[in-house]
């Protein structure tokens, strides 16, 4: 069934609609293990005992530096200051809010240290150097740039390939941690739709996030982080939950500062037990004009390339696609620029009314992407899962593997690796490559991408 | 033929769609502006994708949206900082009132001058520097000059918009005669002395960039303490651009003093001779390229003693580099600066009114600000151990303009007889075969990551992009 004329979304009409959705891992912070409970996943940060209190303390490249002023300019609560030889920012002022970094014409402004709070450089000191000092061990068990959770959850998410793989040469910069637990970004719904058909087992809502002049630059395959207010039965804060944007990097809306999300209700744990998903619960009854706690944006890998005739070749399950819809979108805005590549996707789910933005996917045109989905409970027909859809498409996975140009992408859950995985090697035997030799190379190239939940 | 949707066209933040009558002068206006582009902009470039920061709006997450444009394309916008109710004119003698939103009667003239002039200067250096992208020494290079030269178009928009929305038929027409001017032609020249002079190879648009370029910094923070609010906000704006173009002429010649220093460790030589047969760019040959950019560029700043200078003040027109943060009584009456003049074969110090003496406050202010990256290009020889030091030139060397104009003074301030200075003035100013052998470097460097043998590679690429990205797809 298609969901055309029951649904409309703005802007997005003719696109194709993919979802990764996360709403089932729960990250947490100040308890220890890892847990499944109630079909949400649950990861906690140790705390390290007796650590140090290291600051990523926010520094300029004197050498780099062209003292234009556009950075003390910039800075909304006067952090950075100059005299005749630096531009130096106060570290006890600085909350590192990141403001100053895109106008900086020279990307001297993009300089940090981890240093033990009590150690920062002052002003005093700054204003002495001709170099940038060298990173001191301070003892940081891990970059604080990245909230540990989320290195956890990356961790996890990434095992299946061995870890997270380089980014496409021809990624776009990303932004990572613009916004952070103490400082989350607020935004606005703007709108919040269901996407899946009346009969279907479950909801899936497209939610549109508005920044208005916040900024908050997200690439195709970066996730956000949203914190739902309140607290849990422990009288502890919610966990933050990571979500992949479904839309291009300029914005849902074309020009606009907002973001699509791709959320399913979660009614049932992964046994079946009724349970309520908080923050899904959360996003899915947002109403428009709602104010949401946000943070992030993050992930550094899990981006598209930028360069013409770069191909993709997307795999995804019904929760695990968001990053394909907005890596499709990227390229559906930019058709006319004829930018050459091709792009490949099978998308399996339960059954057509489970998949959101059916009716959407299905009207792009077959010379832009070659769709293949795979339905695994349709009455009266055969199973078909994702895999059984790639080997019947063997000789052109193939060939798209094999070609430096393509980039491959596979999201969804960890069940769906092993299957996938298999059916890359079986076409690799029939057409005389070596899987195991090809897949380090992949990565090695940025070519292959895989995120399983 | 399909009606141009301008308030989609032209990025802005001025409500274009709003005034109707403003989008009617601009859609007059750009045909001609992009013929002047497709004529004058940078040669054989129509076709390139380039990887350009475009401002999408003033906030600081717009000001730096970087994609692949095709130059012709390349959205000009029209972007005001944005507005203060409550703005007052903080100097001149209507400090206190309210911050003008249209132009007063009397001011006009004057004001449409101040633009007029400032306008001139930005469509000049694009056709200034239009051949350069032929010798280009990288593709980064290359896209570095794309971008001064987009958005110097962009400055040349700003000027027009405010010619347009407040000057009515007067300044449509001067926006007209924006894009006939011509660097260098002889009939039709460009206002400002500095802006006809060629800019013929790489080391000249390094040096413009970064002394001329400053000089537009400073003409722009002087304008953006104005009275009339919406130059303010307008040129307030463009500074956040200036500010990379200066980036592009500091790091340019800091990369070839570096790329000379390498040289001349590896060959243990200081000898001119030796460098230029290894291919590279003796500093004493750069302290030539700096004396006369560096003299060229203070003569933009008028003459030292001026009273128009007086009154674009005293009418809160113009104010001083960094009026606001000024602990005086921003009117000035009965204070005095100190002006240069000779007596005598001397230069000598005297007292003048400040209010005349405004232009050389700010030429004062700039000089400061210059000798700062001179300084940081003797750091680049300093870590190198090579006993050599670029040094700004005196104020009063090769001017000509104001009270020094024509003087014969040396570069350390003496003044000297006409035959000294004919004697010395190859030694201090680029002599035609300096030129020709730096002319004689310059061939195109297109490779991803590639340079050429007289310039060294930056120390981080645009964006955070990789130094070897491909800045320009040529097609």
């Amino acid at each position: 069934m298609s969901c055309d004329g029951r649904l409309w979304v703005p802007a997005f009409a003719g696109t194709t609609g993919v979802l990764r959705e996360f709403s089932f891992i729960v990250i947490g912070v100040g308890r220890h293990g890892v847990a499944t409970f109630a079909g949400e996943r649950v990861m906690d940060a140790p705390t390290a005992p007796g650590a140090k209190d290291v600051l990523r303390q926010h520094l300029i490249d004197p050498e780099i530096c062209i003292r234009c002023n556009t950075c003390e300019e910039t800075c909304p609560i006067d952090a950075i200051t100059h005299d005749a030889r630096n531009y130096v920012v106060d570290p006890a002022k600085c909350d590192a809010c990141n403001v100053c970094i895109a106008p900086c014409p020279t990307g001297a402004i993009d300089s940090w240290r981890q240093v033990v709070r009590t150690d920062a450089y002052t002003i005093e000191a700054q204003l002495a150097w001709d170099a940038l000092p060298p990173q001191q061990d301070v003892g940081a068990a891990e970059s604080p740039d990245i909230p540990q959770e989320v290195a956890r959850i990356t961790a996890v998410a990434t095992a299946g390939q061995g870890g997270a793989a380089a980014p496409p040469w021809s990624a776009a910069h990303p932004y990572v941690n613009l916004h952070t637990l103490a400082r989350p970004a607020v935004a606005t719904v703007s709108g919040n739709f269901r996407l899946t058909g009346e009969g279907a087992s479950s909801d899936i809502r497209h939610i549109v996030l508005d920044f208005g002049s916040t900024a908050f630059p997200v690439l195709e395959g970066q996730t956000i982080g949203i914190v739902p207010p309140g607290a849990d039965a422990q009288g502890r804060p919610h966990f933050v939950r990571l979500y992949s944007v479904a839309s291009p990097r300029d914005g849902e809306r074309p020009r606009y500062n907002n973001v699509a999300l791709t959320v399913k209700r979660v009614t049932e744990d992964h046994d079946g037990r009724p349970v309520r998903g908080v923050a899904s619960n959360y996003l899915c009854d947002l109403e428009k004009g709602a104010a949401v706690n946000v943070v992030g944006p993050f992930g550094t890998n899990f981006l598209m390339p930028n360069h013409p005739g770069s191909s993709l070749l997307m795999i995804c399950t019904g929760t695990g696609s968001a990053p394909m819809r907005a890596m499709t979108e990227r390229r559906r805005r930019r058709i006319a620029l004829k930018e050459g590549g091709e792009l490949m996707l099978f998308f399996g789910a339960r059954a057509p009314e489970e998949l959101p933005y059916f009716g959407p996917l299905q009207k792009l045109p077959r010379d832009f992407i070659d769709i293949n989905f795979a339905f695994s409970r349709v009455p009266g027909q055969p199973k078909h899962y994702v895999q059984d859809v790639i080997r019947a498409r063997g000789k052109d996975v193939a060939r798209l593997l094999q070609d430096d140009q393509c980039f491959v992408y596979v999201c969804g859950l960890k069940g769906m690796e092993e299957g996938v995985t298999e059916a890359f090697r079986d076409i690799c035997r029939h057409y005389q490559l070596d899987w195991d030799v090809l897949l380090p190379a992949m990565r090695d190239k940025g070519r292959y991408h895989l995120e399983t939940y | 033929m399909e009606p141009i949707n301008y308030s989609e066209k032209i990025p802005n933040n001025v409500n274009l769609a709003g005034d109707r009558t403003l989008q009617r002068a601009l859609e007059h206006w750009q045909p001609n502006y992009l013929k002047w582009w497709s004529e004058m902009g940078p040669d054989g470039s129509q076709d390139f994708d380039v990887y350009l920061r475009t401002a999408i709006s003033v906030d600081p997450s717009g000001w730096a949206h970087f994609d692949y444009v095709k130059m012709p394309d390349y959205r000009w916008g029209i972007f005001l900082t944005p507005s203060d109710a409550e703005r007052k004119i903080h100097f001149g003698e209507h400090l206190g009132e309210p911050a003008w939103q249209d132009v007063p009667g009397e001011h006009r003239a004057n004001l449409r001058r101040i633009i007029v002039t400032q306008g001139d200067t930005e469509p000049a250096s694009v056709e200034q520097q239009r051949h350069l992208g032929l010798t280009c020494p990288s593709q980064y290079d290359l896209r570095n000059l794309f971008q001064v030269n987009v958005e110097e178009g962009r400055h040349l928009w700003a000027m027009v918009y405010l010619l347009h929305r407040y000057f009515g038929r007067d300044g449509r027409e001067e926006a007209e005669a924006l894009l006939e001017r011509r660097s260098g032609d002889a009939d039709h020249p460009r206002i400002l002395g500095a802006f006809n002079e060629q800019t013929p190879d790489w080391l000249a648009f390094f040096m413009f960039t970064y002394f001329t370029d400053r000089d537009g910094k400073f003409q722009l923070c002087a304008l953006a303490e104005s009275g009339f609010d919406p130059l303010a906000r307008t040129t307030k704006f463009m500074l956040t651009e200036e500010a990379h173009h200066m980036f592009v002429g500091e790091s340019g010649v800091s990369r070839i003093i570096q790329r000379t220093c390498d040289a001349m460790n590896e060959l243990q030589t200081d000898d001119v001779a030796k460098l230029r047969a290894a291919g590279v760019i003796d500093l004493p040959t750069i302290q030539r390229y700096l004396n006369f950019h560096f003299s060229v560029t203070i003569d933009l700043f008028g003459a030292d003693q001026s009273s128009n200078a007086a009154t674009f003040y005293g009418a809160g027109l113009k104010g001083r580099f960094e009026e606001g943060k000024r602990a005086d009584d921003h009117r000035l009456h009965g204070q005095t600066y100190k002006v240069l003049e000779i007596v005598e074969r001397r230069l000598v110090e005297r007292e003048v009114p400040m209010l005349n003496a405004l232009n050389e406050v700010l030429r004062d202010d700039y000089i400061k600000d210059s000798v700062g990256g001179v300084n940081r290009w003797n750091k680049v020889i300093e870590k190198a151990g090579i006993p050599f030091r670029l040094v700004v030139p005196h104020k009063a060397f090769h001017r000509k303009i104001g009270t020094l104009a024509n003087a014969h003074v040396a570069p350390d301030g003496r003044v000297v007889a006409e035959a000294e200075w004919n004697a010395h003035v190859r030694e201090w100013l680029p002599t035609p075969e300096d030129r020709a052998f730096v002319a004689s470097l310059m061939g195109r460097v297109v490779a991803p990551g590639k340079f050429a043998n007289w310039i060294a590679p930056p120390l981080m690429g645009i964006n955070k992009q990789p130094v070897d990205f491909a800045y320009v797809r040529f097609n």
